[in-house]
């Protein structure tokens, strides 16, 4: 005698407490198994790529802070590099280093969010986040230091930054780049072999090699599962070539390595800060650029290694002083999309779970 | 001669057998609510604040010195919310789940024993009693989910069934050794026998019992039922105002009788030197309830299956096993000295442990859809 | 450092293999007609030399006279890149062939192309609007919309 059972439909609605952002999972349940996935997006879709036709280049700095709100400074650098690419311009030195330093810090930024609201999506109650936002309130205080903001921070320029970095600035970072590593000790300590951690993410959510090349993931989802393919080393852009980090790459491909890769990448973005931080040049902030710049016709795609992925801006210029056509890659969009393969035949807690370990910012996917 | 019995014969000088016999009954029924409530409040007060120094926070200090008349702020605003009714749900069942939920935690006090002799009522089955009463708040739990007419908080029923059903037989088997060691089932007189407490002649059963009842109230890492960041609130969901007050009042109820009943059973109850009774068995009462504390700050959750497979691959074998050592123990070395089966006692649960952290893997794996 | 193939050499060995259709190139991309676009990404993505697995992005642009389907195309093995055009003169119901069958990455991409421009991708599995409603007035991203 088979019990006559039925699926049902389950919203993990956007009012939720573990949706990074405002969306809705319209899963399909057996019992606790996930039968269905359907992604609902558009809940922040706030039409920032029509807007941008609008406004000058430099006003669509503002626009690109909106973006990933977690990882800001970030989102800036790949649209001037896309500006510049299709301009011409060329960045001075001092600059660049200085991208790169705020650039490494909004890495440790984002990925200390993400390991506090991943465990929170474990189940750790809030523990882990408030020691990470510890952390991240002394980068925070830096930042402040630097741009006088301490959210949507609209520091890079085209053809550079737009303030140099006060005397107190270069003290106080060396002082939190001493004691970060012994802090992420302490929290692999705490976290990285805890049974019930392991338990709950190794081996759940496999994402193969080939299904993560094919679905276009990248940034950690990309290296987690094998491919070693970063940005910073394999197109290097600003200075990136004359540091000296390795890229962490993941084994498995489940949730684990997900987040083992980032934590590594805290340690090689602290390597990277240590390494600029020595290596700074003295030397102007910032090109000689118009102050409406006016690209020739032609399209460019300027991309970086952000915290979540390849962010890219694709351009198209026709010569006035807005942009005809302006096109964000998303990564978080893009490591969406093998979500329901990822999720399909695990409990509900699991299909939280690797949602969480692709760290989707919600203003980026919907724009 | 208990407390009660002599308080009652004291009455009985004055009145009538039957008036004495109410009087005293009610007198003893107040005194154990007010002391439950008012340690319920506490319990609620500590929490926060013990959990927000694990976090690295201050936990409330604003309301009063230290921040003491928070939980009356938060009683008084919750008085003044609206009772929402879900219109599709089942009224009677929703209505009556805070209350069957929330009284056997209460009536759990009417068998533990406080203070030398000071028991409401020494009932000869005592265990038997705390272990029926405490599982009739599971049916309040799938009350509130069933009659929510929301199917989070019917997600969460099933769980907290599949939960508690599953604990059940651990912890009853580890209360089986302890009643083997003191031969009988009241509450008042194992307390009387522990001349060492128990934890160290049963450590294992100890141990059991302790994951099991930790499990039983659905605290943290068994928290499941109330899983913020997946069912949000679970089977509290859909209820506001006074009836979650009791369903949260009910959480910590249930804590403290847990702790109670640890204490009763393995920590020997009120015994120490020095200090009055009453004060050490508070004592131990909440140096049980910051164990439960430190595991809800410290540890992340378990998924459903895991839970499951824990309790039926992992504590019933120990718990068999820790029932027939006991039996052994008990029936074949009657007069071995005691610190000769606490010796005995602590290697083999140490063996045994050891070899279940080997051979027991939380799997739980991908199910083919 | 990812090398942009030289667009000339690529034009002219896609047009041996498939004489029929009319391969152009722009300044640094190939503009390939969507009735043969099916075939060309095939034949760039399984040829080996040019490998080009990762697809990185999936743009549309709206020129007046005609759209525009934009594919940044990669290759993790030999490290270069590629940018694929196709146009399309109907202004009306615009139709372009989905790769969705050779990169998955390009199923949501598409879909929000599908939105915000109204292009349609014939073959995808599941062609529905991603950010805005179902019913929605119009294709906002269209330079002819406000």
């Amino acid at each position: 005698m088979m019990l006559r059972t039925e699926p049902f439909v389950v919203n993990i609605g956007p009012q939720h407490p573990s949706s990074h952002g405002l969306f809705r999972l319209r899963v399909t349940l057996d019992g606790e198994v996930v039968k269905d996935l359907e992604l609902v997006l558009g809940y922040l879709h706030r039409g920032i790529e029509k807007l941008a036709e609008g406004r000058t280049y430099t006003q669509n700095i503002t626009l690109t802070d909106r973006l990933d709100y977690l990882a800001q400074m970030t989102n800036n650098w790949a649209y001037v590099i896309a500006v510049e690419k299709l301009a011409g311009i060329k960045v001075p030195e001092r600059a660049e280093y200085l991208r790169v330093i705020i650039g490494e810090m909004m890495r440790l930024s984002s990925h200390l969010c993400f390991i506090g609201f991943f465990l929170n999506e474990l189940g750790a109650y809030f523990t882990p986040l408030f020691y990470m936002f510890r952390d991240r309130e002394k980068i925070i205080d830096l930042f402040d230091m630097v741009c006088g903001q301490r959210l949507n921070y609209n520091y890079m320029r085209v053809g550079g930054v737009s303030h140099d970095i006060p005397e107190e600035f270069v003290p106080a970072l060396k002082r939190l780049l001493d004691e970060m590593p012994r802090l992420i000790d302490e929290y692999e300590q705490l976290l990285s072999g805890n049974e019930i951690l392991l338990a709950r993410t190794k081996k759940v959510g496999i994402l193969t090699k080939e299904k993560a090349i094919n679905c276009s993931a990248s940034g950690p989802v990309l290296r987690a599962s094998g491919v070693k393919w970063d940005i910073r080393k394999v197109d290097p852009y600003s200075v990136y070539d004359r540091f000296d980090f390795e890229i962490p790459v993941g084994s498995v491909g489940d949730v684990y390595d997900r987040y083992w890769v980032r934590v590594q990448e805290m340690r090689q973005s602290v390597r990277i800060l240590k390494q600029a931080l020595e290596q700074l040049p003295k030397g102007e902030t910032k090109a000689e650029v118009p102050f409406l710049l006016r690209p020739p016709v032609g399209d460019a795609y300027g991309r970086i290694e952000g915290p979540k992925g390849e962010l890219g801006f694709y351009l198209v210029s026709d010569n006035s002083i807005a942009p005809y056509r302006w096109h964000v890659r998303p990564p978080a969009l893009l490591n969406l999309t093998a979500l329901r393969e990822l999720a399909i035949g695990w409990k509900l807690a699991d299909a939280i779970v690797i949602f969480g370990s692709l760290d989707t910012i919600l203003g980026e996917v919907d724009r | 001669m208990t407390v009660m019995e002599q308080f009652r014969n004291w009455l009985a000088g004055a009145m009538p057998d039957w008036a004495a016999y109410i009087l005293a009954f009610i007198v003893g029924v107040v005194a154990i609510l007010i002391f439950a409530l008012v340690m319920i409040i506490v319990f609620v007060y500590i929490e926060r604040r013990v959990v927000g120094r694990f976090q690295v926070r201050l936990g409330p200090n604003r309301c009063g010195p230290e921040g003491i008349f928070q939980l009356i702020a938060d009683a008084i605003k919750v008085f003044g919310k609206e009772d929402i009714v879900p219109s599709k749900g089942d009224f009677w069942v929703h209505f009556l789940a805070p209350i069957v939920t929330f009284v056997p935690a209460l009536m759990i006090f009417a068998v533990v024993p406080f203070h030398r002799g000071a028991v409401f009522t020494d009932l000869d089955v005592g265990i038997l009693y705390v272990v029926a009463i405490s599982s009739i708040s599971v049916v309040g739990i799938f009350m509130a989910g069933w009659g929510s007419n929301n199917k989070y908080s019917l997600i969460a029923a099933l769980r907290a069934v599949a939960q508690a059903v599953s604990y059940e037989l651990p912890v009853v088997l580890s209360v089986v050794g302890v009643i083997l060691l003191t031969g009988t089932l009241s509450l008042n007189k194992i307390v009387e026998v522990q001349t060492i407490p128990l934890f160290l002649l049963t450590p294992l059963g100890f141990l059991i019992f302790f994951l099991g009842t930790m499990a039983e109230i659905n605290r943290s890492p068994f928290d499941l039922l109330e899983a913020e960041s997946e069912i949000v609130a679970g089977y509290q969901m859909e209820y506001s105002g006074m009836k979650w007050v009791l369903f949260y009042m009910g959480e910590y109820g249930h804590a403290l009788a847990a702790s109670s009943i640890i204490t009763t059973l393995f920590l020997s109850g009120w015994k120490g030197p020095l200090l009055p009774p009453f004060l050490w068995f508070l004592i131990k009462v909440l140096i049980v309830f910051f164990i439960f504390m430190w595991a809800r700050a410290t540890v992340p959750r378990l998924r459903v299956d895991q839970l499951t497979a824990f309790a039926w691959k992992c504590l019933l074998p120990m718990a068999l096993i820790n029932l027939v050592l006991i039996a052994a123990e008990v029936i074949w070395f009657p007069e071995m000295l005691p610190w000769m089966m606490v010796v005995v006692n602590f290697a083999v649960a140490g063996v045994l442990i050891l070899l279940w952290s080997r051979l027991f893997a939380l799997g739980g794996g991908r199910v083919e859809v | 450092m990812t090398v942009a193939l030289g667009v000339e050499a690529v034009a002219r060995k896609v047009a041996e293999t498939f004489p029929v259709t009319t391969i152009t190139t722009d300044r640094d991309a190939l503009i390939v007609p969507p009735e043969s676009l099916l075939q060309v990404a095939q034949y760039l993505k399984d040829t080996p030399g040019f490998d080009f697995g990762y697809l990185t992005c999936l743009t549309a642009v709206d020129y007046t006279d005609y759209f525009e389907v934009v594919y940044h195309l990669t290759s993790l093995k030999h490290n270069h890149s590629l940018v694929l055009k196709t146009r399309c003169y109907d202004r009306e119901k615009p139709t372009v062939p989905s790769v969705v069958s050779l990169w998955q990455g390009a199923d949501l991409q598409e879909r929000e192309a599908y939105d915000l421009m109204g292009i349609v991708f014939s073959g995808h599995p599941n062609l529905k609007r991603l950010f805005l409603w179902e019913g929605f007035p119009g294709y906002p991203l269209r330079r002819d919309y406000l």
